[in-house]
């Protein structure tokens, strides 16, 4: 039954993606070309103009496109122009980066909050102002005060992932169930080992939750950085392309961004299923 | 208007406008009518030629000061024979190579950042183009999202040099929009080279004067575009501030926002103007050449923390852009240029576009085909006349508030002094003063009066 409910799934969601598809080269077709242009004029002009070519490119121009980028992923054409697999790899380390730094900062003081309702109280008001500010809106002072765009690009990642980790693990502390807590008590365990044999497999659920959505968040900014830095990266590549006003690349780098993140989502929703217990 | 002339030919003219024999508007025409009547083809100059040039031409002018005593000895005996005969006292291939020895850059690898459009033309060709590299310098030229950008990315460091808009680093001198670092600019990178665009369905309005509620896109607050714009506008009878809106709109988004009718035009560098034609999107109203001939537009800066700390470095780079600009200067080689500088690694554009803007023949989105050689044009001397005028501008429109020093300001930031002497020291020919009048739309500018300009214009940000 559930084989082919799968099934019926992946038939219902190949004829959607047909469907696209066909509408997207349809509405892509353009018009008839413009007639009566003098061909002197008419060889200085782009195809849009002359041909009435729509500007927005159709599924084959893309699929066309994407196969050239596919062949050659790891081309070097100085600091410019880098393959798409060099410019993916770019962001990942990036984001990797920032993100483990936000890992090593956000547990540990979610930590300490979620034991201690003295910090917890303490630091509330600080977390909640700085929480929802937008992480670009920390790059001109990440700029000016770092002095350096590629360490401010992993700064607004660090400041963008960290949040969602932090306030998870304290929730996920706090909410540990008292009697694991008083059972650990009453065999006199130490504070420390309480933290790592007790709370942390039991927060552990939460913990990770919260770091699924942060990779999540890290992953939506850095395109938006790396626009705004420049030099290397995906977002990089959107810009420089869009500069261009190739939107056939533009498509290609949205979809490979699309796949990437992904990808990033379920490796942690794994390591999410890995520590989840029954109750 | 060339600054590259050669001291050897005894036909150069005398004075700097016009051409030799009177009867052409400029020494290009005048080469031109002359090689047309003579059949041969246009002779050229190979990059070789011109260095082993450089120390001869520099002892020429050396024993003769006077132009026209030179002119007349090398009438009566041919300039080879002058040649011959000033190497039989003077050890010019020794002298060339101390010459060329002199100085070894402090820092070899050096960053220099760019926007893609092709005011930048001489600091990107330069890299594909090899002019870095004769200078032996390792220059990584980087492309950057936007004005601001770049300017951050200088005053931090990341950049040792960087291509920045005409006033950038007398904004970043004054410490307006960014905290107070000193700048210079060795060079300019273009004159002319920008354009009017407005979107397809204001083909009827061509008139500025209709042109109240309208929306125009510039580049940077701190940009020739904009003072040009505000000015054409004002001269127009419209007050910018007040009857149009003016926004800073980075030149890539330009198109993409005319396209999508956010804005009704804008004052934009090439190849953006020619972009939005090749689209069908927009049309060229005028050149920004039709409201000031001879404008400035993009320079190459560096910080004086740089030019102090890697004198040498800093020389050979302003060698190499000097070299560049005189290379681009010369319209044989512009077709050249811009297959060099489109692809993705540089600006990033259809050959088709940059051959358009660089060789002045160019599609004007009505239907018609203008030739306008000038179009763009490369002359890298840093007249503080220029500065002058901006700052004039900058006052006007009220981005400098009080008074200001405009000769210290120009002085500091325009190094014409310094560009003159290594000009001369490579064989090129700068101008002797440093400040020159101009006319911007028919009403001239006194660089001796900036204050009395300033008042003579009705509509300013009132103060």
């Amino acid at each position: 039954m559930t084989a082919s409910l799968r099934f019926r799934a992946a038939i219902v969601s190949i004829a959607l993606f047909v469907a696209f598809l066909g509408i997207w080269h349809i509405a892509t077709r353009g018009a008839a070309p413009v007639a009566s242009m003098n061909p002197e004029y008419a060889k200085l002009m782009g195809l849009t103009a002359t041909q009435g070519k729509s500007a927005m490119p159709g599924p084959l121009d893309v699929g066309a496109k994407l196969w050239e980028h596919l062949k050659r992923p790891f081309y070097d054409n100085g600091p410019n122009d880098k393959g798409l697999g060099i410019q993916l790899g770019y962001s990942i380390a990036r984001v990797g980066l920032g993100y483990f730094l936000a890992v090593i900062v956000a547990i540990p003081l979610g930590f300490l909050i979620g034991m201690s309702p003295l910090i917890n109280r303490a630091l509330d008001p600080f977390i909640q102002i700085l929480k929802p500010i937008s992480p670009l809106a920390w790059m001109p002072l990440a700029l000016y005060t770092i002095k350096d765009s590629g360490l401010s690009a992993i700064f607004v990642i660090f400041i963008c992932s960290v949040w969602p980790m932090l306030l998870n693990t304290a929730f996920g502390v706090a909410a540990v169930r008292k009697e694991w807590i008083n059972v650990a008590r009453t065999l006199e365990v130490g504070t420390l080992r309480r933290a790592f044999t007790v709370i942390l497999p039991a927060a552990a659920p939460t913990i990770l939750t919260g770091m699924r959505i942060s990779i999540g968040i890290a992953w939506l900014v850095i395109v938006a950085a790396e626009m705004l830095v420049g030099g290397t990266g995906i977002g990089y590549f959107v810009w420089n392309e869009w500069n261009n006003l190739s939107i056939t690349n533009v498509i290609i780098a949205i979809l490979l961004i699309g796949i990437v993140g992904m990808l990033l989502d379920q490796i942690l929703a794994r390591f999410t299923r890995m520590v989840t217990f029954p109750e | 208007m060339s600054t590259f002339d050669d001291p050897f030919d005894a036909d150069r003219a005398l004075s700097r406008s016009g051409c030799v024999c009177g009867q052409h508007r400029s020494a290009g025409e005048h080469d031109q009518a002359a090689l047309a009547l003579r059949c041969e083809p246009v002779p050229t100059e190979t990059e070789q030629q011109r260095y082993e040039g450089v120390v001869a031409s520099a002892v020429m002018r050396a024993m003769f000061p006077r132009d026209a005593a030179r002119r007349a000895f090398l009438k009566s005996v041919g300039a080879s024979t002058a040649l011959a005969a000033i190497s039989q006292f003077f050890p010019i291939k020794t002298a060339t190579e101390v010459f060329a020895e002199a100085g070894a850059p402090e820092k070899k690898d050096l960053k220099v950042g760019f926007i893609p459009i092709t005011c930048a033309t001489p600091i990107i060709m330069a890299s594909p183009l090899g002019f870095y590299a004769k200078q032996g310098l390792n220059v990584e030229v980087v492309k950057t999202a936007g004005w601001a950008v770049v300017r951050d990315k200088t005053i931090n460091k990341e950049y040792d040099a960087a291509h920045m808009l005409a006033p950038m680093p007398i904004a970043i001198s004054l410490g307006l929009g960014a905290q107070a670092i000193p700048f210079a600019v060795p060079a300019i990178e273009n004159i002319n080279g920008q354009g009017i665009t407005l979107a397809m369905k204001h083909k009827d309005k061509r008139d500025p004067k209709d042109w109240k509620g309208m929306k125009f896109a510039i580049p940077f607050d701190y940009s020739m575009h904009n003072y040009l714009l505000r000015y054409y506008l004002a001269e127009h009878g419209l007050d910018p501030d007040t009857d149009v809106q003016l926004r800073s709109v980075p030149p890539p988004e330009m198109v993409a926002n005319l396209r999508a009718d956010n804005i009704d035009g804008f004052l934009a560098p090439d190849n953006i103007c020619q972009r939005a034609i090749y689209d069908g999107v927009g049309f060229m109203h005028i050149l920004s050449k039709e409201i000031w001939d001879g404008h400035p537009c993009c320079s190459f800066a560096a910080s004086r923390e740089f030019i102090t700390g890697s004198p040498n470095s800093f020389a050979a780079l302003t060698r190499a852009i000097l070299d560049a600009t005189a290379y681009a200067s010369k319209a044989e080689n512009r077709k050249q240029i811009a297959e060099a500088i489109a692809p993705a690694n540089y600006i990033n554009a259809p050959v088709t576009v940059l051959e358009q803007v660089l060789t002045g023949t160019y599609a004007d989105g009505l239907g018609g085909v203008k030739t306008d050689a000038k179009r763009v044009d490369f002359d890298p001397f840093p007249w503080q006349s220029f500065a002058v005028w901006m700052l004039t501008q900058m006052k006007r429109w009220g981005q400098i508030k009080g008074d200001v020093d405009y000769k210290a300001v120009a002085e500091q930031v325009y190094l014409a002094t310094d560009t003159r002497k290594t000009m001369t020291e490579m064989g090129l020919a700068p101008p002797a003063s440093s400040y020159k009048s101009f006319a911007v739309m028919g009403k001239t500018f006194d660089p001796a009066k900036p204050e009395d300009y300033l008042n003579s214009f009705k509509i300013r940000k009132a103060s």
